[in-house]
C-alpha cells in the first residue's frame, strides 16, 4: 500500500462497517451508519483546515 | 499494469459514464426524501384514526373493498405498507395483465375504508423515478443504466488506484491553494473521491444489482418457483381463487415469528397460476429485508411449499436497502444527500480537469 493510503483506507472501512451495522442494528446503529459516512469527509475537512 | 493505463481506463470510464451519472445523482436526489417530499405535497394517504387495539378487518372484505372502488378490475397484489392501519392492493384488468396495467387503491387495514386511490404514475417524483431506473424505456433502458453503474464502480476503482501516487505527494486533506485552479480542482476532486469512496462503491455496485432485478425475477420463477409448484404444471389456472384470509393463516402458521410483507394473486410474476404466494418477512432490521415464500392452493386452499428465497434473490433484496439509503430514518437519507452533492462535484470537476488538461495539451 502506498505510504498516501493508510488514512483514507482506514475512514472507507469505517464507513463500510458503519453502512452495514446500520442495516444489521436498529436505532441508535442507523446514527452510526449515518456518521460513519460523513466521517471520512469531516476528517478531510478538518485536516484541510489543519493543514491551511 | 502501468499507471499510464490506470489513468486512461480512469479517464474513459468516467467521461463515458459522467452524463448519465449526472442525471442518475440528480434524479437520486428527490428520491432519497420520496416520503417527505409526498407529505409536503399532500401525495400522501394517511389513515383515519381509530381507537388503539382496533382488529384488523378480514382479507377478504378489504379486497372486496378495493375491487368495489375498481370495478371490472381484478387484484393482483395485497401488500402491507409500513403504516400498519393501510394496506396497499394492485389492481389490473386480467389476473395475467403486464405492470404497466397496474392501479392502486389504499385501504384501511381495521375498517376496510377506502382511503384513497394515489396516482403512482404521475407527477414530479414518478419523472425522477422513471429517469432514475430505466430513462422510460422499459428494461433496455434499465439494462443500459446497470452498464453505467459498471463503468461507474470501474472509474472509482481506477480513480483509487491512482490515488495512492498522487497522495504521496501530499498530505491527507491538503488543497494545494495558492496554485493554479487546474491544480487546486484536482486536489479537491482526489479528496472529495476517495472520502466517497465506500458510498460510492457500495452505491454504484447496488444500483448494477437493482437494474438486474428483472432477469433476477425471471431466474427465480424458472428455478424456485418453477420446482415449488412442478406437481401442477400443465393444469389450467384457477379462475376464481377461495379467500385470501384462509392463505394468508396457513402461511403464518407455518412461519410463526415472521410477519407477511404481501400476496401475490395466482397468474402473477411472482406467484404460479395455481397459488396464491404469501412472501413473508422477518422481523429483525436484517431479516426484515430477507422474504420467504409461502405457497398455498388458491382453489383448495392449505399450505403447498415453504422456502427461503435462492442467494441472488437475497442479494437483489439486501442491495435495495443499500442503494436507497431508507433503512436509517432521515439522519441516513441526510448523509445520502450529502454524498449525492459532492458525488456530482466529484463527477463536474472531472470533466472540468479533463477538458484543461486537453486544452493545455491543444495549446
Amino acid at each position: 500500500m502506498s505510504r498516501g493510503w493508510p488514512i483514507p483506507a482506514a475512514l472507507a472501512a469505517l464507513s463500510a462497517a458503519g453502512l452495514v451495522a446500520g442495516l444489521i442494528g436498529d436505532g441508535p446503529w442507523d446514527l452510526v451508519a449515518s456518521l460513519s459516512l460523513l466521517l471520512p469527509l469531516g476528517a478531510a475537512w478538518w485536516a484541510g483546515r489543519r493543514r491551511g | 499494469m502501468s499507471l499510464r493505463a490506470w489513468s486512461r481506463l480512469h479517464t474513459w470510464s468516467s467521461l463515458a459514464c459522467t452524463l448519465f451519472l449526472l442525471l442518475l445523482c440528480l434524479t437520486g436526489l428527490p428520491l432519497i426524501f420520496h416520503e417527505e417530499i409526498g407529505r409536503l405535497t399532500g401525495a400522501e394517504i394517511e389513515a383515519t384514526a381509530l381507537p388503539p387495539g382496533t382488529p384488523p378487518a378480514d382479507l377478504d372484505r378489504v379486497v372486496a373493498a378495493a375491487r368495489a372502488a375498481r370495478p371490472g378490475e381484478v387484484v393482483q397484489y395485497l401488500i402491507w405498507e409500513d403504516d400498519p392501519a393501510i394496506l396497499r392492493l394492485s389492481l389490473a384488468p386480467a389476473a395475467d395483465s403486464p405492470p404497466d396495467a397496474l392501479t392502486t387503491v389504499l385501504v384501511d387495514a381495521r375498517s376496510a375504508a377506502v382511503l384513497g386511490q394515489p396516482r403512482d404514475r404521475e407527477g414530479f417524483l414518478y419523472w425522477m423515478l422513471r429517469l432514475h431506473t430505466d430513462l422510460f424505456a422499459g428494461i433496455p433502458g434499465k439494462l443500459f443504466l446497470g452498464a453505467i453503474g459498471l463503468l461507474f464502480v470501474l472509474a472509482t476503482v481506477s480513480g483509487a488506484v491512482l490515488y495512492g501516487p498522487f497522495a504521496r505527494h501530499g498530505r491527507f486533506g491538503a488543497v494545494r491553494a495558492g496554485r493554479t485552479a487546474r491544480l487546486r480542482w484536482l486536489d479537491l476532486h482526489n479528496i472529495l473521491g476517495v472520502v466517497t469512496l465506500s458510498w460510492v462503491l457500495v452505491v454504484g455496485a447496488t444500483g448494477v444489482v437493482n437494474a438486474l432485478a428483472e432477469q433476477v425475477l425471471a431466474v427465480w420463477r424458472a428455478d424456485q418457483l418453477a420446482a415449488m409448484t412442478a406437481p401442477w404444471r400443465g393444469q389450467p389456472p384457477v379462475e376464481a381463487p377461495g379467500p385470501v384470509q384462509a392463505a394468508v393463516e396457513a402461511a403464518r402458521q407455518a412461519a410463526p415469528g415472521m410477519e407477511i410483507f404481501f400476496v401475490a394473486w395466482p397468474q402473477t410474476p411472482f406467484s404460479s397460476p395455481h397459488h396464491y404466494a404469501v412472501f413473508l418477512r422477518g422481523g429483525t432490521p436484517l431479516t426484515h429485508r430477507v422474504l420467504m415464500p409461502a405457497l398455498v392452493d388458491a382453489a383448495e386452499g392449505g399450505l403447498t411449499d415453504l422456502r427461503p428465497m435462492p442467494w441472488y434473490a437475497q442479494a437483489l433484496l439486501l442491495s435495495q436497502p443499500l442503494h436507497f439509503g431508507d433503512y436509517g430514518g432521515l439522519p441516513l437519507k441526510l448523509a445520502w444527500a450529502v454524498l449525492d452533492l459532492v458525488t456530482i462535484l466529484v463527477l463536474g470537476s472531472g470533466v472540468w480537469l479533463w477538458w484543461r488538461r486537453r486544452r493545455g495539451t491543444a495549446a
